[in-house]
């Protein structure tokens, strides 16, 4: 057990250099000035951006063109699409041909037109094949065909099957999905929408996007029902049609062609998406992390610098403890630091950044109490981190060094200039100490949106608490090199 | 003079952290540099990827040991007490420190060249079959692609001499490189952070790290906050601004 003397031993000689608590002032302060230096603009006033909300909660895009009647009671639709292409506006002006990952054309059934209400739809792909998706999160896979035959059965009230064909007589079943509570009737029919399309040439550097447009050709539409067609663009043309025909429906004889643009998928942030992540309330906090980590650096360095170290270890022989008291004390001076600074960042900067138009997607308490708390402790870690290191290294020129190579690179080289293409970038916050600031991410990253996902934009590849995890090994590492490093040499 | 210079040169290279400061710096480079142009794709014409920047990746780490070189050029002295035999050896302190900024630029310059050079010339080699072609509007022999190599090199020296004029103002090896670092680091961090446009710009414009890269920069040259050679001379004045004001300290203050 560590004696509580001391721990206040080292909490006094923190405590007695100015700079260093100025320092951590400054760190705190930083926190919060960067969350509402008020700098960023949008356009989203009011209500003006708000996304419809998926039957999970989440927040979701859902606009696309609707050729649909109403449905009672079981029944299937059958279609065969005969072609789905997509467009850009070209930067020479007038129209380019694109190929849209997921640009969608296909049948769905939804519980009313209102954007947000439960689905279930068989659809070909611009390029990702067959899809049978369901209520935004919902994403199963079908035959690589880029058009064919697709039906859509509906059962036992809830129970939706999707079936697709190359043919129209050999039929495989893609799956089946359960819509809990859907009416009895619903509106039904065929639909064709087609998302941002975003080119990355790796890095975030270069990000060219628009967005886009698909035309689809239906023919030998059969339908148990028997009504009439209305189209419908259903959530508006939130993104504004880019490129050619308006969006809309037309018809000649048993041919239909819907024109749409939008897309049925979760909402995500970055580039393709609208608004800036949460994430970017807690900018200042790696100007902190680096005040910090430098600051506990020292608290080590300096003993050495002015041979207290003897003193110390005269004072408390056993140099585990010393240690232990050393990482107790920067640990618990960072953390509180930090968590007084990101427990006002994160409310405050929301605010500011709503004040002043910019989209921000709903956040639950949850997520916002592991984004406030859970930066405070990554920062705590990298202070601890940093002792360790400068206990190794007993220099303080050279530990500095290393901690700046260590935490600080990373971070510059994939979010503050993100030079390095995707790949790099993920790698790098897999491995490194960096890889603790996924604990601000709030957003998930989706197999059926295209986005760039980029630690750039809040997408870390690694799983919030999986990233902190990281850390806590490297420090762990190094406090077990500190520990016998102390342990064997002379002072 | 020359025997200042002779001097600074038989302790800087009898101390054994020198080859390995060089080699690091060496080693450190490249590995970055290398990853990065082995990740780096161009799949489609005027794909915005500057092949320069991608080859000269390496700076954003190497710069860090060329900062840290700079500071234990003097810092060392302080800690160990040196420094008193070593103003007693030469008393004219404006002399000593010129003699410190050429032992340490030479060799720092050699070593950011070679490093630099051989990052340049692995881009040159493996970039065109990752997409870097003439058909998608790339030319990697161009003067620019030597420019950007030139301007890296020197940027890469006068680091480690805004390493050494801050360690004379300070006296201190660890206080140092924390200042030198976060001059690096955090400029462009905060520009980041920063939501107001015209603010980031100015701060990439007052930055040295930022204004350095723009002087690696081959393509979109009118996007940029400072044109190349501006920026080089951005980070001149940083590095001249640190050694008079540590030279002015050298000599005002006792050792």
């Amino acid at each position: 057990m560590i004696r509580a003397g001391v721990i206040r031993a080292e909490w006094v000689k923190f405590r007695s250099v100015r700079g260093w608590v100025v320092a951590v002032v400054v760190a705190a302060i930083a926190i919060v000035g960067f969350a509402i230096d008020g700098g960023a603009q949008g356009s989203c006033y009011g209500n003006s951006c708000a996304q419809p909300t998926g039957p999970g909660g989440e927040a979701v895009s859902d606009s696309f063109y609707f050729v649909h009647q109403a449905l009672a009671g079981n029944g299937a639709i059958t279609v065969r699409v005969a072609s789905l292409t997509s467009a850009v506006r070209s930067p020479r002006g007038g129209t380019q041909r694109v190929v849209v990952p997921w640009a969608k054309a296909g049948i769905i059934v939804k519980a009313g037109l209102t954007p947000g209400s439960a689905y279930a739809a068989i659809m070909v792909t611009g390029s990702r094949g067959v899809r049978m998706q369901d209520d935004f999160t919902g994403d199963i896979a079908g035959p690589a065909m880029q058009a064919g035959w697709l039906r859509l059965v509906r059962s036992s009230g809830s129970v939706i099957t999707g079936y697709a064909s190359a043919d129209g007589t050999r039929w495989t079943r893609v799956g089946a999905v359960t819509l809990p509570g859907l009416p009895t009737t619903v509106q039904g029919g065929l639909f064709t929408t087609s998302p941002q399309w975003t080119q990355t040439s790796l890095g975030v550097a270069a990000i060219t996007g628009d967005a886009s447009q698909s035309t689809a050709v239906f023919d030998h539409a059969a339908l148990t029902w028997r009504g009439a067609w209305t189209g419908t663009d259903v959530g508006g043309s939130s993104g504004g049609p880019a490129a050619g025909p308006a969006t809309g429906y037309s018809r000649a004889g048993r041919v239909i062609t819907i024109v749409g643009s939008g897309d049925i998928a979760p909402a995500t942030s970055g580039p393709s998406g609208l608004g800036v992540t949460p994430a970017q309330t807690l900018a200042g906090a790696f100007i902190a992390l680096t005040i910090l980590a430098v600051t506990g650096a020292m608290f080590m360095t300096a003993e050495y610098r002015h041979r207290l170290i003897r003193v110390t270890l005269a004072a408390c022989p056993m140099r585990g403890r010393v240690l232990a008291a050393k990482t107790l004390v920067t640990g618990l001076v960072a953390f509180a630091t930090a968590l007084a600074g990101t427990a006002v960042a994160v409310p405050a900067g929301e605010r500011v950044l709503r004040s002043h138009g910019v989209y921000l997607p709903p956040l639950t308490a949850l997520t916002e109490t592991r984004m406030i708390v859970g930066t405070a402790a990554a920062l705590a870690v990298c202070t601890v981190l940093a002792v360790a290191i400068s206990t190794v290294a007993r220099r303080g020129a050279a530990a500095i060094a290393a901690v700046v190579a260590l935490i600080v690179v990373p971070y510059v080289l994939t979010v503050s200039i993100p030079v390095l293409p995707l790949g790099a970038a993920d790698w790098l916050m897999c491995v490194t100490p960096a890889a603790a600031f996924a604990v601000e991410q709030t957003t998930v990253q989706y197999p059926q949106v295209d986005d760039v996902y980029a630690p750039a934009y809040g997408y870390f590849p690694l799983a919030p608490w999986a990233g902190f995890a990281v850390l806590c090994a490297w420090t762990a590492v190094f406090l077990t090199l500190a520990a016998v490093a102390l342990k064997r040499r002379d002072a | 003079m020359r025997r200042a210079i002779r001097a600074e040169w038989a302790k800087a290279w009898s101390d054994p952290a020198t080859p390995w400061l060089l080699a690091a710096l060496v080693v450190l480079t490249v590995a970055v540099s290398d990853v990065t142009i082995g990740t780096a794709r161009c799949p489609v014409a005027a794909c915005g990827q500057d092949p320069a920047r991608l080859g000269l990746a390496g700076v954003y780490l190497g710069q860090a040991v060329a900062a840290l070189a700079g500071v234990l050029a003097l810092g060392g002295e302080y800690a160990t007490g040196m420094i008193h035999v070593t103003l007693t050896a030469i008393p004219r302190r404006r002399r000593l420190l010129a003699a410190k900024a050429l032992v340490l630029a030479g060799p720092v310059l050699v070593a950011s060249a070679f490093a630099l050079g051989a990052a340049m010339l692995a881009g040159v080699i493996v970039l065109p079959g990752h997409g870097f072609t003439a058909g998608h509007g790339y030319d990697l022999a161009s003067w620019a692609m030597a420019r950007a190599w030139c301007c890296a090199t020197v940027y890469l020296t006068l680091v480690a001499v805004l390493g050494l004029g801050v360690a004379a103002a300070v006296r201190d090896s660890t206080v140092a490189t924390g200042m030198v670092l976060g001059l690096l680091y955090l400029f462009p961090i905060a520009a980041m952070a920063i939501g107001d446009q015209a603010v980031a710009r100015r701060l990439d414009q007052i930055g040295p790290m930022s204004a350095g890269l723009d002087g690696q920069t081959t393509i979109d040259l009118h996007g940029l906050p400072l044109t190349p050679w501006a920026g080089l001379g951005v980070v001149a004045l940083w590095a001249a601004g640190a050694i008079a004001t540590g030279g002015v300290l050298l000599w005002l203050r006792d050792a």
